[in-house]
């Protein structure tokens, strides 16, 4: 399973003094392969984000094209690049993601649900809090975990469809360095277990977890 | 899942949830309250209307207001004069039939602790009151024998007195929803009965007459083709002594008071539509504003667009079948129970409609609460449904 992106860039309409448009993403070539993590490092605002809502299926690209295993996404329908996203990409977006008015288990088992019903995923969803180290806290709001609890479950409810893709967008943001390490384990384990993990962030720390590392600034991408 | 969040949110968030049911409930309430209040008075108007039966009552001069009073305010009252004036009626050319009517207010009786109108008919005359009985009672009236209208709180085989003259009820006629339901009703030969007990307990009008030669009013038919307003001059003009009432002008003022009412009620009906349509639109708008992570989060893991713009227009909905729900119930809670005082207030013949519109009412009334809430989240699941979901989460960090 392999996500490529190719030539994608996007362009954003801003009325300037010099053009009345900007790159947030400058023309980029970048694939994500499985059992890896690729890391993107950079500022704030370089367009890491960008690039990574545009793999995801989130954000259409201005020019070129995003192929899930030689399936261009963006020719799919809203519905179909939906399930897509959902049976084949784990999304741990920036922030606490959890939904306030669900349990920790409830918002893991969210996207399975989502589309199917039946199957006791439950099961699965206890593991994964395990791995996580968030299985005492299955029937907590997110309200009442910490930053780095509350990413552990975005974790296990990005791995709970079993993806061949993760795409992380500053998992370790705002964490402690305990925290952090806990989570760039959990990833590394992830792509170990042959999966294809991208990670964007501007900490420094993932770097020591990565196969291959990025760089991104002003919206262009360096190795 | 989806279902399960929609309850949840409606659940975990429920005092925002109760604030926008609330407003259902006046939606639906208003539309359920509205239709019965409205058509209980048109259907007491009809049953009132169709009860006088007559397209003149010719009474006594001086008795013009006081047939109104004893048949449309419910005031107990009697007037009497010569039989004669029937025969004289019946003359004129353009009447079709004439039937006597004979009224006498008891001082008490056993069922009520307020005087009680007694109304005699001629059974072999009357076109008026006898088919209303038909519908409750099979039999003819014999002597002593009387008829309860449907709120003289009374059973059928009791006895009641009036002027120590004793009769017994034998029926109860079917609701009218006017105040002929306060009155009791019997036939020529008890009623004379009864006015001479009342002549011997010294009734002033009945001292010097005698009750066989006596009627209190004539209901007079029209024949087709002829202009009542003509007869009713006719009668006005070559009858000394008798005031011919159109039965039309009597209930003209009540019709009147229903457009008022009924005007009144739709102007307040759309009053509380539009502020309660601007509210739950601006509420819905503010609840989207402050959900959009939520819903970004719905996208990234795999919602369709489509998605979210269901969840968000399920949960208006839910939210107004519950508002709707409980604002027909209110309906029922008020409306019924209390008809008696809605009637007093308003001071028309009150007669609610049969069940089967009363359950369109209130399904009408909880499909329109539907629509409406999800019509004012309708914009809201529009905006929703076209987030920028990377944006979105990228705004919370």
């Amino acid at each position: 399973m392999k996500l490529i992106g190719d030539g994608i860039s996007k362009r954003y309409f801003r009325k300037t003094k010099k053009a009345n448009y900007f790159y947030a993403v400058q023309k980029t070539d970048i694939e994500i392969k499985e059992g890896n993590i690729t890391v993107i490092t950079g500022r704030s605002g370089s367009g890491k984000s960008t690039l990574l809502n545009m793999l995801a299926g989130l954000l259409e690209p201005t020019e070129g094209k995003v192929y899930f295993d030689d399936r261009d996404i963006y020719s799919m329908s809203d519905k179909e690049l939906s399930i897509l996203r959902n049976e084949n990409v784990g999304v741990i977006p920036q922030g606490q993601t959890g939904l306030s008015s669900l349990t920790v288990m409830e918002n893991v088992v969210l996207p399975y649900y989502m589309y199917k019903k039946g199957e006791n995923i439950e099961k699965r969803a206890e593991e994964l809090l395990e791995t996580v180290g968030m299985a005492e806290l299955s029937n907590a709001y997110p309200t009442e975990l910490s930053g780095g609890e509350n990413r552990r479950a975005a974790i296990a409810r990005a791995l709970i469809q079993d993806p061949g893709i993760i795409l992380a967008d500053e998992p370790t943001g705002d964490l402690d360095d305990e925290n952090t390490r806990i989570v760039l384990e959990l990833l590394r384990k992830t792509a170990d277990s042959g999966k294809a993990v991208l990670l964007v962030t501007h900490e420094n720390e993932a770097v020591n977890y990565a196969d291959i590392v990025y760089k991104m600034d002003g919206g262009v991408l360096t190795v | 899942m989806t279902k399960r969040l929609m309850f949840k949110n409606i659940v975990k968030r429920s005092g925002r949830s109760l604030a926008l049911m609330i407003l259902s409930a006046f939606l639906s309430f208003s539309v359920f309250g509205g239709y019965i209040a409205i058509t209980s008075m048109q259907n007491g108007l009809n049953s009132l209307e169709s009860r006088l039966g007559a397209d003149i009552i010719a009474v006594p001069d001086k008795a013009a207001h006081d047939i109104e009073a004893i048949l449309i305010q419910g005031t107990p009252g009697y007037f009497y004069m010569d039989k004669s004036n029937m025969e004289k009626i019946k003359q004129i050319e353009g009447v079709e039939a004439v039937s006597p009517q004979y009224f006498l207010a008891s001082l008490s009786a056993g069922c009520c602790s307020v005087p009680v109108q007694v109304i005699g008919f001629e059974p072999e005359t009357d076109f008026s009151i006898q088919p209303w009985i038909k519908e409750s009672y099979g039999a003819n009236l014999g002597t002593d024998e009387l008829l309860a209208g449907a709120n003289i709180n009374t059973d059928v085989g009791e006895n009641l007195k009036f002027y120590n003259h004793i009769c017994k009820v034998v029926g109860k006629l079917e609701k009218t929803g006017t105040e002929l339901d306060n009155a009791v009703y019997t036939n020529g030969s008890t009623v004379k009965a009864l006015m001479s007990a009342a002549k011997e307990t010294g009734v002033g009008v009945l001292e010097k007459n005698d009750p066989e030669k006596l009627i209190s009013s004539v209901l007079i038919k029209v024949k087709d083709g002829y202009d009542i307003d003509s007869i009713s001059d006719n009668i006005n003009i070559h009858i000394r002594h008798v005031t011919a009432v159109r039965t039309q002008n009597m209930i003209e003022g009540l019709s009147q008071s229903l457009m008022g009412i009924s005007g009144m009620t739709k102007v307040l009906m759309a009053a509380v539509w539009i502020l309660s349509l601007v509210i739950m639109a601006i509420a819905f708008s503010m609840i989207i504003n402050e959900r959009k992570r939520e819903f970004a989060v719905l996208r990234v893991i795999g919602a369709s667009r489509r998605t979210l713009a269901v969840t968000v227009l399920s949960e208006a909905a839910v939210i107004g079948l519950a508002g709707g729900l409980t604002g027909v119930i209110a309906g029922f809670l008020i409306l019924f129970p209390f008809e008696g005082v809605l009637t007093d207030k308003f001071g028309m013949p009150y007669l609610a409609p049969n069940i089967s519109n009363i359950i369109s009412a209130a399904l009408i009334a909880v499909i329109s609460s539907v629509i409406a809430g999800s019509l004012t989240s309708a914009f809201s699941a529009a905006r929703i449904s076209r987030i920028d979901t990377g944006l979105i989460l990228r705004e919370g960090n």
